[in-house]
């Protein structure tokens, strides 16, 4: 009886581990499937007159460049509004702050900031950006727009960045006759880089691949031209991506997934360079 | 000789209500090694963190009486903060290297106080690390991270840190609790060389280093000043009894 049961508690043991272990797996599975199936579908569209020259024929034939600039140009100009706004936010939440009210108020702005819907912002943005300031269904209106929705990631990482530089090292530094912001300036910030660029490349990874914000702010269904200036619209791959796939018939399904490829390289890049900058920081940090 | 600093009835008390200061009165006489000494909690790195105002990074609930360095009172809040602290060095029981080079930690405070003269700063690292008796060991790698180095190593190197910005008093809280027989001799031995320059105040981290140190002692109880005197006469023959008791390892 006793043999039994032992015999029962490593097969459970047993039985136990392997579901785990398939469920981690099973985490893979979506990301390499939704690779793979991209490739496959999408890879023979993949060509140089695909990735330089302009839709025609209706979108139907003809290449995606300026979908791929377009997304650039937003990407840039996120990164303009967000990346100074953001990381001044988290040095001020991580170094100055108090515990009180006010930043309290501030953090629950930040929390609930990330839990707004993307096409809340689209419609926020279309309200205040192109309709109130005036600026139009441009490049402006919407990294603005995309901007906003960045915010949260940018700060919350930084902040926890900046918050992982150990303490003793602000101690030293002024007690070495060091100001409050000579030494964010000099060592804190220093420490603290390579998480902060991680969380930034990630923010704006997100909206380099959001369709809602840009739907109403700045994203055109076709130009002739590239965009000239920042009050100009543009194209954009994850809004092409839905153009060609829901409003034009006939539409080639290689075009398609050609153009969801390039989209996810560019996100997939993107992803890698923190991954690069994280590993190495990681490598090379003294504490 | 005369005092270099003199406490009169310091009262401080945190937030937190960890540690306090309860009337402190004292004289701090220059080119001495004063210790300071007493079980944890008695208040001592409190003190020396007075003395440079390093209490300012944190929640003080109430503090009264005065600080007298030269005759400037330095809990005055128009004082300027950042020559007093480069004037009153800190070296802390942990060593703490700043992440960059050994040479970049020496001239890190010099720097930010304007120095910009290469000649002056390699001097100041020369110097500064001799004093602290551990130029021998990094002179031919300068250049490489301040972590690298051996705890012992470190720890003069924060010593020699503080001394290159030519401060007049050296704050020493516990600087050798983490360190082997060997670099804590190192650090001791600098300490006799050190005291002819500077005025030195000194936790130890036991009282034979309290004993085998002092010019000056002083025991600190429960955020009160019980005894201080010469420190020959302190470990030979305290007046008090609760230093007696103290010192013979009765309690603590």
């Amino acid at each position: 009886m006793m043999r039994l049961f032992a015999r029962n508690r490593h097969t459970v043991q047993r039985l136990g581990f392997s579901l785990i272990t398939l469920m981690a797996v099973v985490t893979v599975l979506p990301i390499v499937g939704t690779i793979i199936f991209i490739l496959l579908k999408g890879g023979s569209a993949i060509s140089f007159e695909f990735l330089s020259g302009f839709p025609h024929n209706g979108m139907r034939a003809g290449g995606i460049l300026p979908a791929i600039i377009g997304t650039l140009y937003l990407t840039i100009g996120t990164a303009v509004f967000s990346v100074p706004l953001g990381i001044a936010a988290a040095i001020y939440l991580a170094e100055y702050a108090k515990d009180n009210q006010v930043t309290r108020l501030i953090r629950l702005a930040i929390i609930n900031l990330a839990g707004i819907p993307s096409v809340v912002y689209g419609l926020f943005g279309l309200g205040l950006f192109v309709l109130f300031l005036q600026f139009g269904t441009s490049i402006l209106a919407a990294s603005l727009t995309l901007s906003i929705m960045t915010l949260p990631v940018i700060i919350s990482t930084a902040e926890e960045a900046l918050r992982s530089v150990p303490q003793a090292f602000r101690t030293v530094s002024i007690s070495l006759g060091a100001t409050r912001w000579q030494t964010i300036r000099r060592i804190v910030l220093k420490e603290a880089l390579p998480g902060i660029l991680t969380g930034v490349i990630l923010g704006l990874e997100r909206a380099a691949g959001e369709t809602a914000p840009i739907l109403f702010t700045g994203a055109a269904f076709f130009l002739p031209r590239l965009p000239q200036s920042p009050f100009d619209a543009t194209m954009a791959l994850p809004y092409h991506l839905f153009v060609i796939s829901t409003q034009v018939p006939e539409m080639p399904i290689q075009i398609q997934y050609g153009t969801a490829l390039v989209l996810l390289v560019f996100v997939l890049s993107m992803n890698m360079i923190a991954t690069v900058i994280r590993s190495r920081a990681r490598a090379k940090r003294q504490w | 000789m005369t005092n270099k600093i003199t406490i009169e009835s310091l009262s401080l008390q945190y937030s937190d209500g960890t540690e306090s200061l309860r009337g402190i009165s004292m004289g701090i006489r220059q080119n001495a090694v004063t210790v300071l000494f007493g079980p944890a909690g008695g208040g001592k790195s409190t003190l020396l963190r007075c003395l440079n105002r390093l209490n300012d990074l944190t929640e003080v609930k109430a503090s009264s009486g005065k600080i007298l360095i030269d005759g400037e009172n330095i809990l005055d809040p128009q004082i300027d903060v950042i020559a007093l602290r480069r004037k009153v060095g800190m070296v802390f029981a942990r060593p703490v290297p700043l992440p960059m080079s050994i040479r970049e930690n020496i001239i890190y405070g010099l720097e930010l106080a304007g120095e910009k003269r290469k000649s002056k700063l390699d001097d100041a690292v020369e110097r500064s690390l001799k004093l602290s008796a551990v130029w021998d060991e990094v002179k031919d790698r300068l250049n490489d991270p301040a972590i690298a180095l051996s705890g012992g190593q470190q720890q003069r190197l924060c010593l020699a840190r503080v001394i290159a910005l030519q401060p007049e008093v050296i704050l020493m809280d516990e600087p050798t609790s983490g360190l082997d027989p060997i670099s804590t001799g190192k650090v001791e031995a600098a300490l006799l060389e050190l005291k002819k320059e500077y005025t030195v105040i000194l936790v130890p981290h036991s009282i034979q280093q309290a004993a085998r140190t002092a010019d000056h002692a002083a025991f600190f109880l429960q955020g009160e000043l019980i005894e201080y005197d010469d420190g020959k006469k302190m470990f030979t023959t305290p007046k008090q009894k609760k230093t007696e008791d103290y010192i013979m390892g009765r309690f603590g």
